[in-house]
């Protein structure tokens, strides 16, 4: 995520630097829309559909450049690959060597990417590093801005790695899915990861190896919490201005991660217990450590996954999770069954915070005020598979 | 020998029949990624094998096997069920 100005130039200034504009990035089950907003986030231009037919899974901004947009894409019928523009969308180049697993031994069977989920840039200190996170589970690195990409074989092929990974059917749906790698913004070989199933891990040395953290992480009912493979983390976050703070929505509770304690603590627990505490989204504020978003969804019998009561709304926190308060202000009041994926729910950097959600019925909505109202800003968009907040250069 | 090349893969050929070289479906695609750089990965995995979807006709015949040789004069249709929703 990125910011937008806060102050408009001052009038006196001879060469008045123009209000930043800010700009979300769309990623749906038939491509990829740009929409850009007037500095006030009140009206937004549709710039699309970029790459039609694509199922792109991911679409992120270069926060280090602010030019350069890498997507992960693929069609129903052709393989995966990385699309990569450096001027904002006018223009897109294919990555030479996509995310790909080493070819294995006759006999061996071997994986193949199915699909790119995750895309994550690496430390401000390495400028073209990027992570990419895969189904089935994989993890990535591109050390030239998403040209070519080499797999992390400390994750990918560590023995007990490998069984945590699950097979098929520990995934979801659509495949195993590796995601939520953070890099911590004060050391650029510190990382974590999620794995939907396979549990959240953290890695000391750029990803190297790995260990799990899932101590305080709930599982299914009659699952062995001790089996890192039953851990399903939807999405993990981390603190802009406080690194050592994370929060995941797990398939199994929201949960808050202190370091260098290594128990995540259930924060859900003190959400309505009519709408529960499961979801696939969490955001965090951009300054504010204490305060977080999440999306509920219905986890009850056959996990419909949408919306509870058909009645959609976030919930913030503005204490670090000891207390939750609804959000749903110009929201559908009933009969609106949405599903809000885990990289479809966004925060700007402005102040106050711009919140941004897309359902898989294709709506975009936005908020100007943390959540506090919330406006309709597109319709008729294929699924929503994944928004991003970004500042572009001019 | 003459590649006919379905519609999803004509981001990379520009055009819908194109040239390559081979003795071998494997070095025909071979010849084809240096000819059109990144075409074989989105319809061959990195494991040699088919992407699911994707067929390969040899004069209307169709193959499996990656392996099999050709010759110049062979027809090969790379062909995309366009199954889907």
């Amino acid at each position: 995520m990125a910011g937008l100005a806060r102050k408009p130039a001052r009038k006196t200034t001879p060469r008045r630097r123009a209000p930043r504009r800010p700009l979300l990035l769309v990623a749906t089950r038939k491509g990829a829309w740009l929409y850009r907003g007037d500095p006030a986030r009140r009206r937004w231009e549709a710039d699309g559909p970029h790459f039609l037919g694509h199922v792109v899974s991911h679409l992120v901004l270069d926060p280090r450049d602010r030019r350069t947009l890498l997507m992960a894409a693929k069609t129903g019928h052709l393989g995966p690959t990385v699309f990569r523009s450096t001027d904002l969308g006018r223009s897109w180049k294919e990555a030479a060597r996509p995310p790909a697993f080493p070819k294995a031994a006759e006999g061996d069977g071997g994986r193949a990417v199915d699909h790119t989920f995750w895309l994550t840039s690496g430390h401000a200190s390495e400028p073209g590093t990027w992570y990419a996170g895969t189904s089935p589970h994989g993890l990535f690195r591109s050390d030239d801005g998403g040209v070519t990409w080499e797999p992390l074989p400390g994750l990918n092929d560590h023995p007990a790695y490998r069984v945590w990974m699950g097979g098929p059917q520990d995934g979801t749906p659509d495949g195993p899915k590796l995601h939520s790698i953070i890099v911590d913004p004060r050391d650029p070989a510190h990382l974590y990861l999620g794995m939907s199933s396979g549990g959240v891990h953290e890695s000391l040395d750029a990803g190297r190896t790995w260990a799990p953290i899932i101590k305080g992480l709930e599982v299914v009912e009659d699952l062995d919490p001790a089996n890192v493979t039953f851990h399903d983390p939807h999405c993990v976050r981390i603190c802009p201005t406080q690194p050592d703070r994370l929060y995941q929505q797990n398939h199994c509770g929201i949960y808050r991660l202190d370091r260098p304690s290594d128990e995540w603590v259930r924060i859900g627990r003190t959400m309505p217990k009519r709408v529960g505490d499961v979801g696939f989204p969490m955001v965090v504020h951009p300054r504010d450590p204490d305060t977080a978003w999440v999306f509920p969804m219905d986890g009850t019998t056959v996990w419909p996954r949408t919306s509870p009561d058909g009645k959609p709304a976030a919930y913030v926190t503005r204490n670090a999770g000891k207390t939750w308060r609804r959000l749903d202000a110009g929201l559908p009041a009933g009969q609106a069954w949405w599903t809000v994926k885990r990289q479809a729910m966004a925060a700007d950097a402005s102040d106050p915070v711009g919140l941004y959600l897309g359902t898989t019925s294709g709506e975009l909505w936005a908020s100007r005020d943390e959540g506090e109202r919330w406006t309709c800003i597109a319709r008729h968009l294929p699924e929503v598979y994944a928004v991003e907040t970004a500042e572009p250069e001019r | 020998m003459r590649v006919l090349i379905p519609s999803p893969l004509r981001s990379y050929t520009k055009a819908r029949e194109v040239e390559a070289e081979g003795a071998t479906l494997t070095e025909m695609l071979a010849d084809l990624d240096r000819r059109h750089p990144g075409l074989r990965f989105r319809i061959v995995d990195e494991q040699d094998r088919m992407r699911p979807h994707v067929r390969f006709f040899v004069n209307g015949a169709q193959v499996l096997d990656l392996a099999t040789p050709l010759a110049p004069s062979d027809e090969i249709q790379i062909v995309q069920a366009l199954s889907g929703g």
